[in-house]
């Protein structure tokens, strides 16, 4: 194997000379305590290296070796419910070990090898196989069915299944001899290098809603399972508990959770907070789904670069089982600012705002891992990819976001004033789209919802209303007509009854019903009342009504399967619309 | 301990602002501390960069006066370490950790890497503890938590300093006997510095207090120095000793600058205002080294304050800070003109970790809903009162007059108080309701109609 000798560091970034046998994107390992590095680029006899470690104290002179294969991640049962940082090191069994600091050095297996798994075993002996082909079934949680697959690139003939009661990860199951001959002995798990997307048959478009449960998602700007979608927004306006919100109430399979140069607190606080969720559809712990990848923002810069290829790669391996993956990555400017500090150090020629030219590259490469896409003769599976996106001072002129905004289809930006009148989500209704509006509206139609409709008139009344604030702010309310004056009434049931849900409230998860009831309630009560006003009722008459307020709260009043409460507020708003019918008439 | 790795130099090749450049020595570590010598005089230093046998390092205390050619550098071989114990409680140290109290040297119970190590994310405990301060805009609207970084975001002439001070003296975490403050001075006035010695000796601290300072006239490239040392010690106390640690540090952007200072000297590409494009990262490893974590009683919390330069929030500075930091307390120009002490704009202050430390067992069951109430009220009032200046305040609306009285009485009933006045949680939830007391029902769509009837009167 490869060997070298360091003669610069600077930072992580170290240089060696003399280098031979090795390859670009190698894993290697650093001076005397072996420090987890990979090669990022070869010139002649000189190799550039990041490394995944703190690298005070390596000498010019220390020693470089190679390990043979590139930067890859363990695949395999075990990772459901694991916190990994961004080279896959297992964190709970490093704490076990090292305490409750990372000191340099530590290192353990992604997988634990101890573990024993039963495998229901679909092969027989002759089969044929190939990439992605089923050789057996382990139950890794209560409600994930792992599926232990031929690795991308081998196909052939089983020639000998190894039965066993139980299967630790490294034990061989079966062996395939492929069409030269070649012999291969298959375990349970296998290792994928981080920066190559794991191959596909074939991209299908998007045609499923990822059901969130959040309203201004699901019914004004929703994604698609396989879509991809970005949030910028400026510290405090919601990224992170938006992605949070995603994490614990998306009806995907499996939750990929990147906490990419962020808040330790807020790690922690995922490893408390999600084992005690509910699942609203499995009713099982959240955590049986979820994975975490922690590279908190003092953790090594380098490793928050690989950290977001390290989520990536797993979440293509559970599609490849024929899941529906949600990836959310917070945040991707810090992986952006990530490339641009390491290529700062490699002395590379800037572009824009001192971010490497291939930015651009990179982003469109990460974005595209996600999608829906056939992995195995009828077996579909997605990877629907969330990035959060942090300009700085706010400014969405910045290379990332700019950037991000060329290869997302929905775009849910999050807006300063809005966050600092607590408005949460804090998502703008006038900046953010969903490409995915139009492919997914037929998943509410087939329930019943005129999705179309509902959402053109919610639009329009939030247009109108803009439009009217602008008239009020120079002249006042007082001078508009009365008409004018409900329309900005029901715009306030819209903001304030709808498109606003605490995360932090028995509001956070929103069934399909409860959003559609909702929005009807308020829809109807600005028809109602238009219907008053034609007859004479003064527009004052029907805002001191207490349905008005209450329609406001309903959100947090009414939990999601007390369908008859919106019964009954149906019908108060009926009977007090009648009253003041017949008092006018 | 690795004697072999000690090498001796005489002559450097290059000078350039705060960098010392050395060739000819072999085998030099990276981030390893230096000495320097010249005429008995001794300076510290730190390599930022090796590269065969040229090493770029970085004198704390400046360059200035250092003969290229015979300044005579030490390489030790490691990288700088702080010897700690409880001993230094109620100490004063320079901004390297030096006592300067002439109460001589600490004899360490342990040496620690003053860069110290990054907290496992699976080994913190999630912080749920509120430290309540006195002050209504905080303990209402803008909870400190045990184990929260929580800035204070200034302008120059602005009152945070009196703020911290008051915080430290009214938590009652200050009388409490295993808590412990840290005050590290970067780049601060003397004025300043002994502005906060005497509040903190006002407020029976003195006994519990370890200060670290680096003032505006002493070494600028020291200053990244003196928060690492601050933070060595404040580990050390929570999670060897169980000691609740609070750490107020001022001003970071003196920090900042030195930051920028060292970057421009290396011929760095700067990214936003000259600030390097690791200023990100350098200061994450400040702030996270905050929070609490498993099996430990222990606790470190930071108030790092600020001045915004030009009072922008969009500045590098903040900007960087508050995407770290556990929320930001905003001071606004405007009401501290209006004679409003504390002068919080409560608007763009936020403290993320309040959520999980108010409301049933921790302050009151109404306390978060309350909150977003008056947030969400005060939030119409600006707009409110800029019609007011265009139509009139007779033309507004009967809800929108109610609106001005509500702004008014949040200003100066609220969040107006004096600086040594001490409100109970209690008495700031009442206020709360009270100044509600302005607007019609109709408006307080974030309470509910439960603690409408419990709390709220006309
Ligand atoms: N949907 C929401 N419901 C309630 N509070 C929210 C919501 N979104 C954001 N917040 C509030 O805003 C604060 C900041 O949100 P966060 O997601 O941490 O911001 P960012 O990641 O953009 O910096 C949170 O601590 C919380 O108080
Ligand atoms: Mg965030």
């Amino acid at each position: 194997m490869g060997e070298g000798t360091i003669f610069r560091i600077s930072g992580p970034i170290v240089v060696s000379k003399e280098t031979y046998d090795i390859v670009m994107n190698e894993e290697v390992r650093v001076g005397d305590e072996e420090l987890i590095g990979e090669v990022i680029e070869i010139n002649g006899d000189k190799a550039v290296i990041q490394v995944y470690e703190d690298t005070t104290g390596i000498r010019p002179g220390a020693r470089v070796f190679g390990t043979g294969s590139l930067l890859s991640v363990e695949l395999g049962p075990g990772l459901i419910s694991q916190t990994f940082d961004g080279i896959q090191r297992p964190l709970t069994i490093i704490k076990k070990e090292h305490g409750i600091f990372i000191k340099r050095g530590a290192k353990s297996p992604p997988l634990p090898r101890n573990m024993e798994w039963d495998v229901d075993i679909h092969l027989k002996e002759g089969n044929e196989v190939h990439s992605n082909t089923i050789i057996g079934v382990v139950k890794e949680t209560s409600i994930v069915n792992h599926k232990i697959l031929i690795p991308p690139g081998i196909s052939g003939k089983v020639v000998e299944i190894i039965e066993a009661s139980s299967y630790k990860v490294d034990d061989p199951i079966c062996i395939v001899e492929g069409e030269d001959g070649v012999k291969k002995e298959l375990s349970l798990f296998h290792r994928w290098p981080v920066r190559k997307k794991r191959p596909f048959r074939k991209r299908f478009p998007p045609e499923e809603i990822l059901f969130t449960g959040q309203r201004v998602i699901d019914f004004i700007f929703p994604i698609a399972k396989g879509g991809v979608a970005a949030i910028p927004g400026g510290f405090g306006t919601g990224k992170t508990v938006t992605q949070h919100s995603l994490a614990k109430w998306a009806d995907a399979d499996i939750i990929i959770y990147i906490g990419c140069g962020e808040r330790g607190n807020e790690m922690a606080q995922v490893l408390e907070e999600f084992p005690l969720l509910k699942d609203p559809r499995s009713k099982k712990s959240i955590m049986e789904r979820t994975i975490l990848i922690a590279n908190t923002s003092n953790m090594p810069v380098t490793a928050r670069e690989s950290s977001i290829y390290t989520g990536i790669t797993i979440a293509e391996y559970y599609r490849d089982m024929g899941y529906d993956v949600a990836l959310m990555a917070d945040s991707t400017s810090r992986w952006a600012e990530a490339l641009r500090e390491i290529s700062g150090r490699m002395e590379e020629m800037p572009a824009e705002r001192g971010y490497p030219a291939y930015l651009g590259t990179r982003l469109a490469e990460f974005y595209e891992r996600g999608g829906r896409m056939e992995v195995a003769e009828g077996r579909v599976g997605s990877v629907s990819i969330i990035g959060a996106v942090s300009p700085p001072g706010g400014d969405f002129s910045e290379p990332v976001t700019t950037n991000t905004k060329r290869f997302v289809r929905a775009f849910w930006v999050l807006d300063t004033r809005l966050a600092y009148s607590r408005h949460y989500p804090a998502i703008s209704w006038t900046d953010s789209y969903s490409e995915y509006f139009d492919e997914i509206s037929t998943w509410w139609e087939e329930q019943d919802v005129p999705i179309r409709e509902l959402r053109g008139r919610v639009m329009e009344v939030l247009h109108e209303e803009k439009k009217l604030l602008q008239i009020v702010q120079l002249v006042g309310e007082g001078a508009l007509p009365e008409r004018e004056r409900l329309t900005l009434k029901e715009a306030e049931l819209i903001r304030e009854g709808f498109l606003q849900q605490n995360a932090l409230s028995v509001d956070a998860y929103c069934s399909p019903a409860k959003q559609y009831r909702m929005i009807k309630i308020i829809l109807d009560f600005g028809e109602g009342a238009l219907d008053l006003l034609e007859r004479g009722v003064p527009l004052f008459k029907i805002i001191e009504l207490p349905i008005f307020s209450e329609i406001k709260r309903m959100g947090m009043e009414i939990p999601n399967e007390k369908t008859d409460k919106f019964d009954e507020l149906e019908g108060k708003v009926k009977e007090e619309f009648e009253r003041l019918k017949s008092e006018y008439g | 301990m690795d004697s072999i790795y000690i090498k001796k130099h005489i002559g450097a090749s290059e000078i350039i602002g705060p960098l010392l450049i050395v060739d000819g020595v072999m085998g030099v570590g990276f981030g390893e501390l230096i000495e320097i010598e010249q005429k008995g005089m001794k300076r510290l230093g730190r390599v930022l960069e090796v590269e065969g046998e040229r090493a770029v390092c970085q004198i704390f205390a400046g360059t200035s006066g250092i003969d290229r050619e015979r300044v005579r550098v030490r390489f030790t071989g490691s990288s700088m370490k702080l010897p700690v114990s409880e001993e230094m409680v109620g100490r004063t140290f320079d901004g390297l950790g030096i006592p300067i109290d002439g109460g001589g040297d600490i004899v360490g119970e342990e040496e620690r890497d003053i860069n110290g190590y990054p907290l496992n994310p699976d080994a913190r405990e999630y912080p749920r503890d509120n430290i309540l301060s006195g002050i209504s805009a905080i303990d209402g609207l803008a909870t400190l938590i045990r184990g929260q970084k929580l800035p204070i975001f200034s302008g120059s002439g602005l009152p945070h300093n009196e703020i911290a001070a008051q915080i430290v003296n009214q938590a009652k975490i200050s009388k409490e006997e295993d808590f412990y403050i840290i005050f590290a001075g970067l780049g601060i006035k003397a004025d300043d510095a002994s502005f906060f010695l005497r509040k903190f000796e006002e407020g029976g601290a003195l006994g519990r207090l370890i200060t670290f300072l680096n003032l505006a006239d002493s070494p600028s490239v020291e200053r990244l120095i003196t928060p690492r040392c601050a933070l060595t010690v404040a580990e050390y106390l929570a999670f060897k000793k169980n000691k609740h640690v609070l750490v107020i540090m001022s001003d970071l952007t003196n920090y900042c600058e030195a930051l920028r200072e060292v970057s421009s000297a290396r011929g760095e590409v700067p990214s936003r205002k000259g600030y390097p494009g690791y200023l990100y990262s350098d200061l994450s490893t400040i702030y996270e080294r905050t929070g609490r974590v498993e099996g430990k009683k222990g606790s470190i919390t930071q108030i790092p304050i600020l001045t915004m330069p030009n009072d922008d929030i969009t500045h590098p500075i903040p900007d960087l800070t508050g995407y770290i930091t556990e929320g930001q307390i905003v001071l606004s120009r405007e009401l501290h003109q209006k004679g409003i002490y504390p002068p919080i704009d409560i608007l763009s202050s936020l403290s993320r970790l309040m959520k999980d430390g108010i409301g049933e067992g921790h302050t009151r069951k109404d306390h978060p809903n309350l909150c977003s109430q008056l947030y969400a009220s005060y939030s119409r009032v600006a707009r409110v009162r800029s019609l007011a200046t265009i139509i009139g305040e007779e033309e507004l609306s009967e809800t929108d007059r109610s609106y001005i009285k509500f702004g008014d009485a949040f200003e100066k009933e609220f969040l107006n108080q004096g600086k040594t006045e001490i409100r109970s949680i209690e008495d700031t939830l009442k206020l709360g309701w009270k100044i509600l007391g302005n607007l019609p029902e109709s408006e307080l769509a974030r309470v509910s109609k439960e603690e409408i009837e419990e709390y709220w009167s006309k």
